[in-house]
């Protein structure tokens, strides 16, 4: 980890950022961001990660735009063609242009990710908070629940919730943000078992905070780092779950451009047409490794305990 | 494995409470926490079911049954009874091992589960030789020459592993090794050919082809099974060679290394003669733990093989909305994890001095 540069003098937004005594909280914040962001910078692979997901992100942000095809029109005289200039990654099997189905695919990706993310991270860090500042019996409750849903991997419990709700997309992500919440909440309690022994809680709870208060205004902050570390990391098995469930046709339902669904429709072809189903797996493991880079870049600078 | 240090350093807190010596206390509590989790997993699989929006009596019924014949049914199905009465029910039929009658198969669930578990714990199995055989001693070549192209390597390899959706690596496998080298068998377990040849002793093709002495049979077996097993593999292969690294990295910054090393001991004898002694328990709880992910991985890899096995039965269904079936095959897995996470615990207090 190369420490940031330290040169006082210079002028403008890098001496601001590089003052040894910040003027006011809003620029020892920024100073603080800057820190982490040098660190990063210094991680090739985490900024890698970083900018492919980026990319991404552009692309499903701007998919009409970039799209050069309707991602529903058929053609069946140009179906399994080759990657060429009119149709930069080939055909369907259904005649449809692969490189636009991929780019609007992107946006499913996210989607799921974003929602089972603004899922998980609430419930998760509100049971293990919750679990760790109390304690007794409530702590013993919580955590054998969470050691229930532990007890089976997520992808098979996944299933079975989608079994119960029905295939579709929206009970894709309820039944992955079902089977992805224990381990935040294990990890949340841990931090509040320290957390809570700090003397800065001590204090607050002798000016007569209540727990609620301590839990959401004082030690829910603090766990947020590793949280926020663990759900990175936790994204990229999160799209593969859902790609996962595309591919057994109880997420994304056809003519979803979603990528496990493409690859589950071109399946009949890929031994003559291998292509069809190399893109979007590709695609997939491009934006799982992504996750898994800048992850392990995140957890080295926010989370240096545990690096 | 938190549970692990946990359970190490509450019996060494309170040793021997009541005179009886504190191992007691430590398995006593353990087998408390494991029946819990089991009655958890009762619990959760049994709202799983009730979750369903499907009407259950019309899935066995049809839709055209008479009002009669669907009320004799739903008060046979016991659905006119309380819900704790059904969940009293539910959990007892578990301890018999009664899970009820899949509709697909119309068999009961557990002699379905009984028929297709074999071809899984093959799979699994030649799979974690396979992740376990390159895993370790990638893993601990990598910690030797840290920071080196090795370590680059294996972490390069990990990645992807991690990263790599399983069932387009046994895509794209089909596509390589059998479609166009034409190295391997295609999906299936064996080719129809063999299919009734063999009386099934042990549900294990590989072993029962074996012991029949029918070598030819065994070849194709093996074909068949090679590239899904080596697929599924590879997740494993991922996870035990970075666990191994750490514990390894560990190890070797531990002083001993250092006198192994003074006294004249080369460095290869230094690592697997000391360090990797006192990582094996370690590295075999790892190595369990992966085991039962396999079974994850094989619900989709089956599906991708065709494998006659436990993954696709689960697969069918749930395509096919076939509750009892998928209750079943749920609790199992859970059970499978549960019984796993003990064995390694007792594993870890038996093998491990540091732990008691």
């Amino acid at each position: 980890m190369s420490a940031p540069p330290l040169e006082t003098s210079g002028t403008g937004l890098k001496a601001w950022l590089t003052a040894p005594i910040p003027a006011s909280p809003f620029q020892a914040r920024m100073q603080q961001l800057s820190l982490k962001w040098w660190r990063l910078k210094a991680n090739p692979s985490a900024l890698f990660g970083l900018a492919v997901i980026v990319l991404i992100v552009l692309a499903a942000l701007f998919a009409p735009l970039i799209a050069t095809h309707d991602i529903y029109a058929q053609d069946l005289g140009k179906r399994l063609l080759r990657p060429s200039a009119a149709h930069w990654l080939g055909t369907d099997e259904l005649g449809r242009d692969i490189f636009s189905r991929l780019v609007f695919g992107a946006r499913i990706t996210l989607y799921i990710a974003l929602l089972t993310a603004i899922i998980v991270a609430p419930l998760g860090l509100i049971i293990g908070t919750t679990s760790g500042y109390l304690g007794g019996w409530v702590d013993i409750v919580l955590m054998r629940v969470v050691d229930v849903f532990l007890a089976f991997p997520s992808l098979v419990l996944a299933l079975a919730f989608v079994a119960a709700l029905g295939p579709g997309i929206e009970n894709a992500i309820i039944a992955i943000a079902l089977a992805a919440w224990p381990p935040i909440a294990r990890l949340a309690r841990a931090e509040t078992l320290s957390i809570r022994k700090s003397d800065y809680i001590a204090a607050v709870r002798l000016q007569g905070a209540s727990p609620l208060r301590i839990i959401l205004g004082h030690v829910v902050p603090m766990c947020i780092p590793s949280v926020v570390v663990r759900l990175t990391l936790n994204m990229a098995a999160i799209i593969l779950t859902a790609a996962g469930l595309g591919f057994l046709g109880l997420g994304a339902q056809p003519p979803s451009p979603e990528w496990g669904a493409m690859l589950a429709s071109g399946r009949e072809f890929i031994l003559t047409n291998g292509w069809i189903a190399a893109i979007p797996g590709t695609a997939i493991l491009i934006t799982s490794l992504a996750f898994n880079l800048f992850g392990d870049g995140l957890r080295d600078i926010l989370d240096p305990r545990h690096g | 494995m938190s549970e692990v240090a946990e359970v190490g350093s509450r019996r060494f807190a309170s040793p021997g409470r009541k005179g009886l010596p504190s191992w007691v206390w430590a398995t006593g509590r353990t087998i408390i926490s494991v029946a819990v989790t089991l009655f958890g997993l009762a619990a959760l699989t049994f709202f799983i079911g009730r979750l369903l929006p499907l009407d259950p009596v019309a899935a066995v019924l049809g839709d055209n049954a008479t009002q009669e014949a669907y009320d004799a049914m739903y008060r046979q199905l016991g659905l006119d009874q309380p819900l704790w009465v059904q969940f009293a029910r539910y959990v007892w039929g578990i301890l018999h091992l009664d899970f009820g009658t899949a509709l697909t198969t119309g068999k009961p669930v557990m002699e379905d589960i009984a028929r297709v578990f074999p071809a899984t714990i093959e799979l699994a199995s030649v799979a974690i030789i396979i992740g376990t055989g390159f895993g370790i001693p990638m893993g601990v070549l990598a910690a030797m020459y840290r920071d080196t192209w090795i370590d680059q390597l294996s972490r390069v390899v990990g990645l992807i592993g991690y990263s790599a959706p399983n069932f387009w690596l046994g895509l794209m496998g089909l596509v390589l090794f059998y479609a166009t080298l034409g190295w391997v068998a295609g999906p299936g377990r064996i080719d129809f050919t063999y299919e009734f040849d063999l009386e099934p002793v042990t549900g294990f093709l590989l072993i029962d082809s074996a012991m029949a002495g029918n070598w030819e049979m065994f070849g194709n077996a093996f074909s068949h099974i090679i590239l899904p097993a080596s697929i599924l593999a590879f997740g494993a292969f991922a996870y035990i060679s970075r666990m191994t690294r750490s514990f390894m990295i560990e190890q070797l910054s531990q002083e001993y290394v250092v006198t192994a090393r003074v006294k004249g001991l080369s460095w290869s004898r230094t690592v697997w003669g000391h360090a990797f002694r006192n990582i094996a328990v370690q590295v075999v709880t790892v190595v369990a733990l992966s085991y039962a992910f396999l079974l994850e991985g094989a619900v989709l890899t089956e599906t991708v093989f065709a494998w006659p096995g436990f993954g696709r039965y689960l697969t069918n269904a749930l395509l096919a909305g076939d509750m009892n079936a998928v209750v079943g095959c749920t609790l199992l897995v859970g059970v499978i994890f549960v019984t796993l996470n003990l064995l390694c615990d007792l594993l870890y207090r038996v093998f491990d001095p540091r732990t008691r």
